[in-house]
């Protein structure tokens, strides 16, 4: 156990030194350590309860997805049967499918094959996977369209995946530095901002889907009379203030999709807050058309299902740019523009969790960690010392390369630290003296049945490890479980504790068993001072 | 130098002799705590019932809580907790769940945020929505569910059943009666509550597993030693390890609870009491004596003993082959 060949030891304190090392970036100032190579910049992040800033968890509304592919699949279905010259009835959304009744009998075989091939083959990450996108089944003259299961769940993640560009776009737009955006399980999205202090804004940002169409303002009735009457291509809108409702025709000329900018600005008129708009080619052409088949009758400006303007058109717009006007303030028009240029979200997102620690509680909880732990420290090592004298020496350097060590895996893995990962820090160290004084003891032992000096301390380490590893293993399975059911400071937590006991568990087996080695070897005591 | 010596060498304490008397006790000071957990409850945090707790740091010090109080009522958001933390100017302010989903936590945000105005300064606001709520709470339970599976598992494999299922009755003994702690102290329970729980577990088992490991090497040297006797024979040698650790994890424990701060406390208390009271207490007292109970060592005189049989005489010192101490004393002064 004591014996030690020379590349055993120096590997030992060669992995020791490198692994301390990498915690090196942590204590030297941000512009310094710019000019190192970049494996070498590697530094341990601040949770959010220790910098400050905010966490946001937004849940994109799955049901708002489906709903979105069964009317694709109805209008589809109604484009498909049209074109195919069968005569239908009753086609309508019914709870997870679509369902047309088709009048022929002998129509049922064309249509059936002619909707089948609206489902398509779905692939994987490996390709094909052998399932398509709908199930086209028929049942008494009515063809029921359900979309499967694999092809709703492939929509969502792709909703998300937009999702996730266009909140980086806004944010980004907002000017909020080094946000991480990313995904969390099926259907949610984690935002963090660090230093974030007041996440009003952004909160409303990313809660507005900022779905624009433009639309023609139905005038063959009025709003009032279409509650009763009901007509089939047209829906009453509200308005911006309370109690305005419009009629607008479903159909939808221009979408927000076709803009390629928007900039606020003030109507030179009367210095309101505007938001002026440009098109592509494509959304110029459509407006161009529309405008000019409508001189003279008022077109809505639909935002998230709300008419946030309806003017009329005076000459038709052939420029492919316009203005929105109405009730803007200079910061809501600043922000629509900014809604506009990063796009519409695909689904509506929804916050279900937010966090936000302001700078003060931030530091004061990193001095409150600081504090903790040096008197932790203090204490221990000064108790160590007492109880073991030379050899309790030897166990706090031991737990001070095992602290640095837990340091320099966390920057390594650019791990972030939290308030409850520096207390795991501070556990670590008096649960890492544990393995020490098991040895110890155990020399005590040996010695006081007659063993030698160098036997005693052998036999020591040798009966000593075998519990060690048993004991921390269970910690160990109770740090990893809480690694995976935790989230954010909690899993901070189980991170330090988890690595701080592989690194007791490598400093126990070699850091001082070869610091005793060589002072055997050095000293070649007859006695224990144990 | 004079070496600290808080346990000294060769303690013979008889610690199985209480086995009459911490079986019952541990057990109704279980019940107590099962029936704390059901009729006084514990303080759940917003991490598993949902609901918004808001920090605030308010200008005027020390802060109003009255006009607080009514300010916040006015607001009519349902129940809602005012206390003062840490601070003289620091208030904890708590709103319950608001019912009307996720959107329903942020409006009942900015209402606050609103009426409370720039009388405050906010350090710390989280909000808990109630899908996010139920998640935490499943996930909690069958964290600790897992764990103790887990552990349970790897001990079948590196002792005998009897050891895996002792030191899953005294660990699982030990979070009873930390649940019942907390029940009592009303203290915050929530993620980190959990993590505190967990580590008790993983840190006690610690504990346990160098006793076992002990009673396994004494039980293959010493063929025909009586149950009681080797058990405290075991315990005893372990003694001074046990002693030194605890104190240790107990000062570093110290530490975080005078310096980490409020928002750390309840789980630095957890864990005191936790690992340095009960977890003492049922390594030595519940998860030895239980391996008696359970078979091991049956066979043996004392092993697996008839209920009403009187206890075994107090333990002897070890019959041992090895040669008696020699003169050389273990205490090394240095001339």
């Amino acid at each position: 156990m004591l014996f030690f060949t020379r590349w055993k030891a120096a590997s030992i304190l060669i992995t020791a030194l490198v692994v301390c090392a990498f915690a090196l970036p942590n204590f030297f100032p941000e512009n310094v350590v710019k000019n190192w190579p970049s494996w070498a910049q590697r530094h341990i992040v601040l949770g959010l309860d220790l910098q400050g800033g905010s966490h946001l968890l937004l849940e994109v509304d799955t049901s708002a997805v489906r709903k979105e592919q069964l009317q694709s699949i109805d209008d589809d279905v109604l484009k498909v049967l049209r074109q195919a010259r069968i005569p239908f009835t009753g086609r309508a959304v019914h709870g997870s499918s679509v369902e047309v009744h088709i009048t022929h009998d002998t129509d049922i075989d064309i249509a059936l094959s002619k909707l089948r091939e609206l489902s398509q083959p779905l692939s994987g990450y490996l390709g094909a996977t052998g399932q398509r996108s709908i199930d086209v089944t028929e049942s008494g003259g009515t063809i029921s369209l359900t979309p499967t299961e694999p092809s709703i769940t492939g929509r969502v993640r792709q909703a998300v995946d937009q999702s996730i560009e266009i909140i980086q776009r806004r944010v980004n737009e907002l000017g909020l530095v080094e946000p991480t955006i990313q995904r969390e399980g099926a259907n949610r999205i984690l935002v963090q901002v660090p230093g974030l202090q007041d996440p009003s804004r952004l909160k409303e940002i990313l809660g507005k889907t900022a779905k624009l169409d433009f639309r023609m303002v139905d005038l063959s009735m009025s709003p009032e009379q279409a509650e009763q009457a009901h007509p089939a291509d047209s829906e009453i809108l509200d308005g911006e203030t309370p109690g305005q409702k419009y009629l607008i025709e479903k159909r939808v000329l221009v979408s927000g999709a076709d803009l390629v900018d928007a900039q606020p600005g003030f109507d030179p008129r009367n210095n309101d807050p505007v938001v002026n708009f440009r098109f592509n080619s494509t959304g110029a052409r459509k407006f161009a058309e529309a405008t000019q088949a409508n001189v003279g009758k008022p077109f809505a400006i639909v935002l998230d299902n709300k008419v946030i303007s309806a003017p009329v058109i005076r000459e038709p717009i052939l420029g492919g740019s316009g203005q929105i006007s109405g009730n803007f303030t200079v910061q809501s028009a600043n922000d629509l523009a900014i809604l506009l240029r990063a796009g519409a979200l695909p689904a509506p997102l929804t916050i279900i969790e937010e966090r936000t620690v302001g700078p003060g509680l931030g530091q004061d909880s990193i001095n409150a960690g600081e504090h903790a732990a040096y008197a932790g420290a203090a204490l221990v090592i000064i108790f160590m010392f007492l109880t073991y004298g030379l050899f309790g020496l030897f166990a706090n350097i031991a737990v001070a390369v095992n602290v640095a060590m837990i340091f320099g895996v966390l920057s390594f893995l650019n791990a972030t630290l939290t308030l409850p990962g520096i207390a795991g820090i501070v556990l670590t160290v008096g649960i890492a003296v544990d393995s020490n004084v098991l040895i110890y003891e155990r020399i005590r032992e040996e010695v006081r049945a007659g063993r030698s000096a160098i036997n005693a301390i052998d036999a020591g380490f040798s009966r000593a490890l075998a519990t060690i590893l048993d004991s921390n293993i269970t910690t160990f399975i109770a740090a990893a479980v809480l690694f995976y059911i935790g989230t954010g400071p909690v899993r901070g937590f189980a991170v330090t504790l988890g690595i701080g006991i592989i690194t007791t568990l490598f400093t126990a087996f070699t850091l001082t068993r070869l610091i005793v080695a060589y002072w055997v070897r050095l000293w070649r005591p007859r006695v224990v001072p144990i | 130098m004079r070496l600290l010596r808080i346990v000294p060498d060769d303690t013979k304490f008889d610690f199985m002799r209480f086995r009459r008397i911490s079986f019952p006790v541990s057990a109704m000071l279980s019940i107590v705590a099962i029936m704390l957990y059901f009729f006084h409850g514990l303080n759940f945090g917003i991490d598993f019932i949902g609901g918004t707790l808001i920090e605030v740091q308010t200008k005027a010090s020390p802060s109003d809580l009255a006009k607080m109080r009514s300010t916040i009522g006015s607001l009519e958001l349902g129940d809602f907790q005012l206390q003062q933390f840490g601070a003289p100017d620091d208030v904890l302010i708590r709103i319950s769940e608001q019912s009307g989903g996720d959107e329903a936590q942020q409006a009942a945000v900015q209402k606050v945020r609103d009426a409370l105005g720039d009388d405050v300064t906010y350090r710390r606001v989280e909000v808990v929505g109630p899908s996010v709520s139920t998640e935490l709470l499943a996930y909690g339970t069958i964290g600790l569910v897992l764990a103790i599976v887990a552990i349970l598992i790897y001990l079948w494999f590196r002792f005998e059943w009897q050891f895996a299922l002792g030191a899953m009755i005294a660990n699982v003994h030990d979070l009873v009666l930390t649940v019942g702690f907390m029940s009592l102290t009303h203290i915050d329970f929530d993620l980190t509550s959990i993590a505190a729980l967990l580590t008790i577990l993983g840190y006690s088992l610690n504990d346990t597993v160098v006793i076992y490991d002990r009673i396994r090497e004494m039980l293959r040297r010493y063929k025909r030693m009586p149950m009681p006797e080797l058990l405290n024979a075991s315990v005893n040698a372990t003694l001074s390890r046990s002693i030194v650790t605890h104190v240790t994890v107990a000062m570093s424990l110290l530490a975080l609870l005078l310096f980490g701060g409020q928002a750390i406390h309840s789980f630095t208390a957890t864990m005191m009491f936790g690992v340095v009271l009960v977890g003492t207490y049922t390594s030595v007292f519940i998860a030895s004596p239980i391996l008696i109970y359970l078979g091991v060592g049956a066979g043996r005189a004392g092993g697996a003993e008839e209920p009403g049989a009187p206890p075994t005489a107090p333990a002897a010192a070890p019959v041992s082959s090895r040669p008696a101490t020699p003169p050389q004393r273990a205490r090394a002064r240095r001339s």
